[in-house]
């Protein structure tokens, strides 16, 4: 692997484009900038086409001979299924307003990584193929025959986006970039181009019911870990239930938060929170990914994934679905879980059973966002919070792509916050809300091989941490999504060192007051909780 | 090298006018047959893109949100960012068509050399955009005087307004002033900032100078070179009534360029990306509601796929699970 | 061909198709007007007695384009530099550069001659914001 260039090297950006036309300009494969090719095993576990060994960077990629039939005809088949794709070919005017919104574009420089040209990468292909003018017209409409290099061209960009749709907030006609990717990748797949950093986590999902391929009792095992750290910090020890029928409550958090911390930490949070509550709920180890890496590989690939979260609760017998802090989990969920596998009627309309509340804004998909939840449970003031445990820290809020802009949960989560914390600053408010900038490596882009991509894409977020880090000495990045929780701690190490990554509710549990605990020292991290050293000092 | 091409390219376009009328004497052809071509080609094909767009479904529900969802009661909703029904969905679309919402939010990214990005405010691609569309527009509509017996009341109100700063004789527009000057202005900026002429096509360039071409030859017309207007007139109203005739006094050749490049804008436009002034209607990221999790929607291809079902699960781990405690359904 | 969301696509279909051919719908049943201009006044039959023709102080073709901006150009000659003389261009004679005394000298038949172009073309000049229209029916008399 490449070694990391310093922040110093990587924040000088040339901006001026190559001198020749980008038709022109073949694709250059820059080590640290692309994933690993997906193996034959992934593949082939859940039945994608042309598994084999293959590398990005070789010349050859073992493809089937008649690939640029099944492109054209993949094509072909997605205009007419598509809109988005079929309206989004034809009416792009190339004004460049998304140009300079992508933090791909921003973090490289590269003018194929401003959306409009992303597109024209497939749109070319489209015209040549599918336009009279296209056809006639040739290179002067625009249009370009599709190549190998054309395809590796695909590859190289399709795997440089991240599907945040920060460009479709600024387009004029609302042209998404993330569809485009979305379907650019669908192709792509159907050669078996892949990244394994996807294709991985796709199969473990398909196989074991989550990205990270925890089997059932490894579950349980990491949660008992869990459990240990809580008893040590609140002298509490809880005793969650799992795959219980008759529950009234599934709860569905992506699989991050059941591994690694910062993620645990959040986990450990909710753990926290219902017990207090003394919801009835379950976990389940069959339905036990919130997160959906097949949204990234194809459309049927994530419905199929996705079955699992409404099978298990129908099987189960809950009466509704209560989701975990995620990003692009809760695009798929409230953009297209119920249109795949709905209707979910043998589910009723979520109500919080601690305030009475009835969650009309779920009241076809049976399913709320844990920070929706826990806004209406402060806003009843069913919570006891002692927001001064959480005193060490000057927290900034985070909006992730996919919640922002999928959603529109943007007030929630600020409201659980500021209850749960007194030092809250704002980024600037062009890299927030709809506005906010993407991690830098969401889409199955956190992989290890491709840090210079993933470091320059995550440069305007942290850029705008190291503002509010600067200036008002903000040291937490707080967020609702699983995969900036994995992908912002480096993220941070390497721009703006100093500051550190957590969940919503993690800082909820570090706040929250629970009934019979004992006088908390620590915070869910072990770090002593301000006032404790001077009063330890004192005695 | 692609502007200079489509410059030449509707220069090409006013010599054939050109040569067509004042050395070649086919009136007939540039004053008839191409027009009633251009306005059916137009129309046609307009229908069969808006068509063909309309035989693909949405097969999910995926506005861009760019503000708060409708949740609780207690937080204020974004309606017209984020909107949860048809009004909303309304109220966002004619801020999106007639005032460019969108764009509006246009910044500019800038990296200082400190490093520290900057987002500064860029409105000049909105006003630019808006004052262009909103011309045309104005234009199109003045120019009903020239396709109406007895001029309704509210196009001798826009023109009123349009020329009410009563500058010189003919009195000048507003618009063709403001017309070409916000061509000029998007013209430039392709050309002048480093990304935007790397990203550019011919289909870019061309249309900017076949607009600019029709603005121009308009204006010359009006205050220039001028021509029997009325002459004009009846040749039009014989289009518009089906019974076409070229008036007996002749008209300028100006005229037959200025008609020629606008009936090419008519019959060129549903084979380019000017369809966007239909398509902005139909964008799924800003026509559909942001209802997905109130109201199932339907993907008519939904088709069944291959699951893992629970079952297999259990198969697969029943040994495991019994060990970890967990309950089953098969022992 | 199934369409997808067809009544609001047919619907804006309607519209377009409707905003697209207007001027095709619009003039069906209406007069057509056509300028049918007088230049038989009293005053241009005097003239072509004495002269043997009818002329205006430019040819018809000039006067048919540009009469708008030579009357533009006699105000300002007029009100300006007090020059009330015009020659012209084609024939050499001189003129009073007048609207009232002039111009409608001759054509003082407003309705039939100035507003038959200015109604079809939905023209309004402002000439006569100042200029105190011909009393066409009592100058006939005279």
């Amino acid at each position: 692997m490449a070694k990391l260039p310093k922040p110093e090297e990587l924040s000088k950006i040339d901006y001026t484009p190559p001198k020749t036309s980008w038709m022109d300009t073949p694709v250059v494969f820059k080590e640290g900038m692309f994933c690993h090719g997906s193996k034959p095993k992934s593949l082939e576990l859940v039945g994608f086409p042309n598994p084999r060994d293959w590398r990005p960077a070789d010349a050859d990629w073992k493809l089937p001979e008649n690939w640029k039939q099944i492109l054209l005809e993949g094509i072909a088949e997605r205009l007419e299924k598509y809109r988005s794709f079929r309206l989004f070919m034809d009416i792009c005017v190339r004004c460049g307003a998304c140009a300079d919104k992508c933090h791909f574009f921003i973090g490289t420089g590269d003018p194929k990584n401003m959306p409009v040209l992303r597109a024209e990468l497939i749109r070319s292909v489209y015209r040549k193929e599918f336009t009279l003018a296209g056809k006639i017209f040739g290179k002067m409409a625009g249009a370009r025959e599709l190549t190998i290099d054309v395809l590796k061209e695909w590859w190289y960009y399709f795997f440089q986006c991240t599907e945040c749709r920060r460009c479709s907030v600024f387009c004029p006609y609302g042209i998404d970039q993330a569809e485009i990717t979305i379907i650019g990748r669908e192709l792509l797949n159907l050669l078996g181009l892949n990244i394994e950093w996807i294709a991985g986590p796709v199969s473990n999902c398909y196989m074991k019911g989550n990205h990270l391929g925890l089997e059932p009792h490894t579950i349980v095992g990491n949660l008992e870990y869990m459990l240990d750290d809580i008893e040590t910090v609140t002298g509490k020890r809880i005793k969650p239930t799992f795959n219980r029928k008759g529950a009234e409550i599934l709860f569905v958090t992506p699989s991050g938060d059941l591994f690694a911390d910062p993620g645990t930490y959040t986990c450990m949070g909710y753990l926290m929170l219902f017990e207090e509550l003394g919801l009835d709920y379950t976990w389940s180890t069959y339905a036990s990914e919130g997160g959906n890496f097949g949204f990234f590989t194809s459309n049927e690939m994530a419905k199929r994934l996705n079955s699992k979260i409404y099978a298990e609760a129908k099987r189960l017998g809950v009466k509704w679905i209560l989701g975990g802090e995620c990003g692009h989990m809760w695009r798929v969920l409230s953009q297209y879980m119920d249109t795949w596998n709905g209707p979910a009627d043998f589910l009723e309309v979520p109500k919080s059973p601690i305030t009475g509340t009835v969650f009309e804004n779920a009241k076809s998909m049976k399913m709320v966002h844990v920070a929706e939840f826990t806004a209406d449970l402060i806003k009843n003031n069913k919570l006891k919070l002692d927001p001064k445990r959480n005193d060490h820290l000057k927290v900034t809020w985070h909006d992730s792509c996919n919640v922002a802009r999928g959603m529109g949960m943007l007030e929630e989560p600020r409201y659980v916050l500021k209850n749960v914390v007194n030092n809250f600053v704002e980024m600037p408010e062009d890299t927030i809300r709809e506005k906010t900038f993407c991690c830098g490596s969401g889409t199955g882009l956190n992989a290890s091989e491709d840090m210079d991509l993933r470091m320059k894409g995550g440069f305007p977020r942290a850029n705008a941490v190291k503002f509010v880090h600067e200036h008002y000495g903000v040291n937490m990045l707080a967020n609702v999504c699983a995969i900036d929780r994995a992908t912002l701690p480096p993220l941070m190490d390497y721009w703006v060192p100093g500051v550190k990554v957590a969940g919503l509710h993690e800082l909820v549990a570090n706040a929250l007051v629970m009934t019979g605990e004992k006088e908390r020292t620590t915070d869910l991290r072990g770090e002593p909780l301000p006032g404790i050293e001077q009063k330890e000092e004192k005695a | 090298m692609k502007a200079i091409i489509s410059f030449i390219a509707v220069l090409i376009l006013a010599a054939i006018a050109y040569v067509g009328v004042d050395v070649l004497n086919m009136q007939y052809m540039f004053g008839v047959v191409i027009p009633y071509l251009a306005v059916a080609i137009f129309v046609i094909f307009m229908i069969v893109r808006i068509l063909r767009w309309g035989s693909s479904p949405n097969p999910f529900r995926i506005p861009t949100t760019c503000g708060q969802q409708k949740s609780f009661p207690w937080i204020k909703h974004s309606r017209l960012e984020n909107p949860s029904g048809v009004l909303g969905v309304m109220g966002r679309m004619a801020l999106e068509v007639l005032f460019f919402r969108s764009l509006f939010r246009n910044l500019k990214t800038q990296l200082r050399d400190d490093s520290q990005l900057t987002y500064g405010e860029a409105k000049w691609l909105w006003a630019a955009g808006l004052a262009f569309h909103w011309s045309f527009l104005i234009i199109l509509v003045r120019h009903l005087r020239f396709f109406t017996q007895q001029v309704p009341a509210a196009v001798q109100l826009v023109e009123m307004l349009d020329s009410f700063l009563q500058i010189g004789i003919p009195l000048l527009y507003m618009t063709d002033v403001v017309l070409l000057g916000a061509v000029t202005y998007l013209f430039l900026r392709r050309i002048a900032i480093p990304q935007m002429r790397y990203l550019s096509l011919m289909n870019d360039y061309f249309p900017l100078f076949l607009i600019f071409g029709i603005g121009l030859s308009g204006v010359l017309m009006r205050y220039f070179i001028k021509t029997d207007i009325v002459s004009v007139k009846m040749l039009t109203m014989s289009l518009v009534g089906f019974s076409p005739s070229i008036p007996q006094n002749p008209l300028g050749v100006i005229f037959y360029i200025h008609l020629f490049l606008i009936c090419t804008l008519f019959a060129y436009f549903p084979f380019s990306k000017l369809v966007h002034m239909a398509g902005v209607f139909m964008s799924p990221t800003r026509v559909l509601a942001n209802t997905s999790r109130v109201k199932r929607h339907i993907n008519p291809w939904n088709y069944p796929v291959h699951v893992h079902t629970y079952a297999e699960y259990e198969d697969d781990f029943r040994d495991k699970m019994k060990n970890a405690g967990l309950p089953v359904e098969k022992e | 061909m199934k369409l997808y969301d067809g009544g609001k696509i047919l619907i804006g279909l309607m519209v377009f198709v409707g905003i697209a051919t207007f001027p095709f719908y619009y003039n069906i049943g209406k007069v057509d007007t056509k300028p049918e201009l007088k230049t038989d006044t009293p005053a241009i039959q005097a003239w072509e007695k004495q002269y043997g023709k009818k002329e205006c102080v430019e040819s018809k073709e000039y006067m048919r384009s540009e009469h708008m901006q030579l009357l533009n150009n006699w105000r300002d000659s007029v009100v300006r530099d007090m020059n009330r003389q015009y020659v012209s261009m084609t024939s050499g004679k001189k003129f009073n550069m007048s609207l009232q005394n002039g111009c409608l000298n001759c054509h003082s038949n407003k309705k039939q001659f100035c507003d038959q172009c200015h109604n079809y073309m939905a023209v309004k000049p402002y000439c006569f914001d100042c200029h105190i229209q011909p009393m066409e029916k009592e100058e006939n008399k005279s």
